[in-house]
């Protein structure tokens, strides 16, 4: 056997067992206990995986050349390069900016398959229609994926996008985009098949690139923040299908397997977080939330109660079962070591302390979850609307800290809201029902919530973290 | 390309597909972002792709090329190394009440 047979079937058993691992991996990453180790399999997965590239024989055959030339070389300075930056990124990120580092990496992979599907444009000189269809929906699903996490991200970290940019016949125009690319891509595959000319293709190419680009902007630029759960998994299922493509295009069965498990596993945790919402995905990306929906219910107007951090202390002191219901809020204020201190305190006081999880609280799926584990809180502890509703009514106080549209009692008995349908956790049921907040006003969706005005509701306005703190230290004092 | 390669490749496609949404269906709601994170770091994949048109670009003497597979694998890279740390990081702060006692003891 020469070395390119070698070569052939080395790499083959290789990536064979890396995409064992990934699919091992991505399995054990969905339990508790074991996600860890899947996090580390996958990774000893990906290095596998780059080993075995170094075996092509494409790659093998640029080791004599000299160094300006040389694949390895310029391999190894790029993968030191993105290493420190990725390594120094992941390293300093704080965990309330989780949300947009998440969304910036994955902006990346998908600008990374666009420019892989470029390059093989420029130089592989053995595509047939089929790779080309593939590389074109390549550069166009990279594309969407790049713009729109960026996009995703500028929201998430306040940075750029924070107003949604309403643009006037959005569908129309993302119809449009989404169209146009198509057909870059088919005017390429026709050059391919010699059908048209070389520079019809080369003109299809561009068109693609630029109208994926842009829709990538425009299909993100219009979506709220609550919303950001829904499109950060979808754009995460993009880059994914991005990476799948590209290796339908270049025929390599490790970008195809694991490209795919990433696409389709994100459109299911896509499918989940539109569920927790009552949303259909459609809805979500053609309409926007709110046009539709009227403000405040007919009905008389109550003017929330209010108490001061006192008389709240009194009542939780007497409290036997407490409940705690984060939202987006408790992450702007970082009031989630503050609120494990007060969580402490009450236990010492002899309360049952849960927190009770919406699985869209927050700006990305599981938010949450992740801000109270930096906190210390006990996974055990933390609850989904599920497990907590039924128990919800012998709960004698719950703490909403930073939420609203995941405990809007409107969704269970307002017909006309445009929440109703969707699942929340029941705090209206609680005894007492502690709502802090930092002014009156209504959640990202627009609509009232008749929680703040029941007659067993508190609110308690103000700076979250600072509320809590100063309940941590009334039960300090008493 | 021959015929029976593309439809191998399509084979592939497919299966990983439905075997994507057979592991993921049931995942409890804690774990959906390290399960994102570590998912977005399995796409960054792509690394092998960009390694391997880098060396086809350095091959055909396409500078240009070359650059933009460069750049592909450093941003795939970020992707992959960025990922699975905070992955690891974010996972690191899971704990469970009995492993947290004994950090104390």
């Amino acid at each position: 056997m020469n070395w390119s047979e070698v070569s052939v079937v080395l790499t083959t058993i290789l990536y064979m067992v890396s995409a064992v691992l990934f699919i091992r991996g991505i399995k054990l990453l969905g339990k508790a206990d074991t996600a860890r180790r899947g996090n580390l399999m996958s990774s000893v997965g990906m290095l596998i995986a780059v080993v075995t590239v170094l075996l092509e024989k494409k790659v093998t055959d640029t080791v004599t050349n000299g160094p300006l030339k040389n694949a390895y070389l310029w391999a190894l300075a790029a993968i030191v390069l993105g290493g420190v930056i990725g390594a120094v990124w992941a390293k300093k990120v704080e965990m309330t900016g989780m949300p947009q580092l998440v969304a910036l990496f994955n902006g990346f992979g998908g600008l990374s398959s666009l420019l892989v599907a470029l390059t093989q444009y420029m130089t592989d000189g053995s595509i047939n229609v089929f790779s080309s269809v593939a590389l074109g929906l390549t550069i166009a699903i990279g594309a969407i994926a790049f713009t729109g996490s960026v996009v995703a991200w500028g929201k998430l970290s306040g940075k750029m996008f924070k107003k949604n940019i309403s643009i006037p016949a959005k569908n129309a125009i993302n119809a449009c985009l989404a169209i146009v690319g198509l057909v870059g891509v088919l005017l390429y595959a026709l050059s391919i098949a010699d059908v048209v000319g070389k520079t019809v293709g080369d003109v299809g190419i561009i068109v693609t690139s630029v109208s994926y680009l842009l829709l990538g902007f425009t299909m993100v630029v219009a979506i709220g923040g609550g919303d950001m759960p829904v499109i950060i998994s979808l754009l995460n299922a993009f880059s994914g299908l991005a990476a799948a493509f590209a290796g339908l295009a270049m025929s390599n069965s490790v970008l195809v397997v694991s490209g795919c498990l990433v696409g389709t596993s994100g459109l299911i945790l896509t499918l989940i977080m539109c569920k927790a919402m009552n949303r259909k995905l459609t809805a979500l990306l053609f309409s926007s939330f709110g046009a539709s929906a009227k403000k405040g219910a007919a009905g008389e107007h109550k003017e929330p109660k209010s108490m001061s951090v006192e008389d709240a202390y009194l009542i939780l002191e007497a409290a036997s079962s407490v409940v705690f219901i984060p939202g987006y809020g408790m992450a702007v204020a970082q009031a989630q070591h503050a609120v494990k201190e007060l969580c402490d305190k009450l236990e010492e006081n002899g309360a049952e302390v849960s927190f009770a999880i919406h699985p869209v609280a927050g700006r990305m799926p599981g938010h949450m979850n992740v801000l109270l584990a930096e906190a210390n809180v006990p996974y055990e502890q933390l609850k989904t609307a599920d497990e907590m509703n039924p128990q919800m009514s012998n709960t004698d106080v719950a703490i909403v800290i930073g939420a609203n549209d995941v405990v809007n009692p409107s969704a269970i008995n307002d017909e006309t809201s445009p929440l109703y349908g969707m699942p929340i956790i029941n705090a209206f049921e609680a005894r007492t029902v502690f709502v802090l907040k930092r002014g009156k006003g209504t959640g990202f969706s627009g609509v009232e919530n008749p929680l703040f005005t029941n007659d067993n509701t508190v609110m308690i306005y103000g700076d979250a973290k600072q509320t809590v703190s100063s309940l941590v230290s009334e039960f300090d004092e008493g | 390309m021959a015929i029976g390669e593309i439809l191998l490749l399509v084979f592939v496609f497919v299966i990983a597909g439905f075997l994507g949404v057979e592991l993921i269906s049931k995942v409890p709601s804690q774990l959906h972002t390290p399960l994102m994170s570590g998912t977005n770091a399995i796409s960054g994949i792509t690394i092998v792709g960009a390694i391997s048109a880098t060396a086809v670009a350095l091959h055909t003497d396409g500078t240009v090329s070359a650059i933009c597979g460069f750049a592909a694998i450093v941003l795939a890279t970020i992707n992959v190394i960025g990922g699975y740390l905070v992955t690891d990081r974010m996972l690191g702060m899971f704990k469970s009440k009995q492993k947290k006692g004994d950090d104390k003891k």
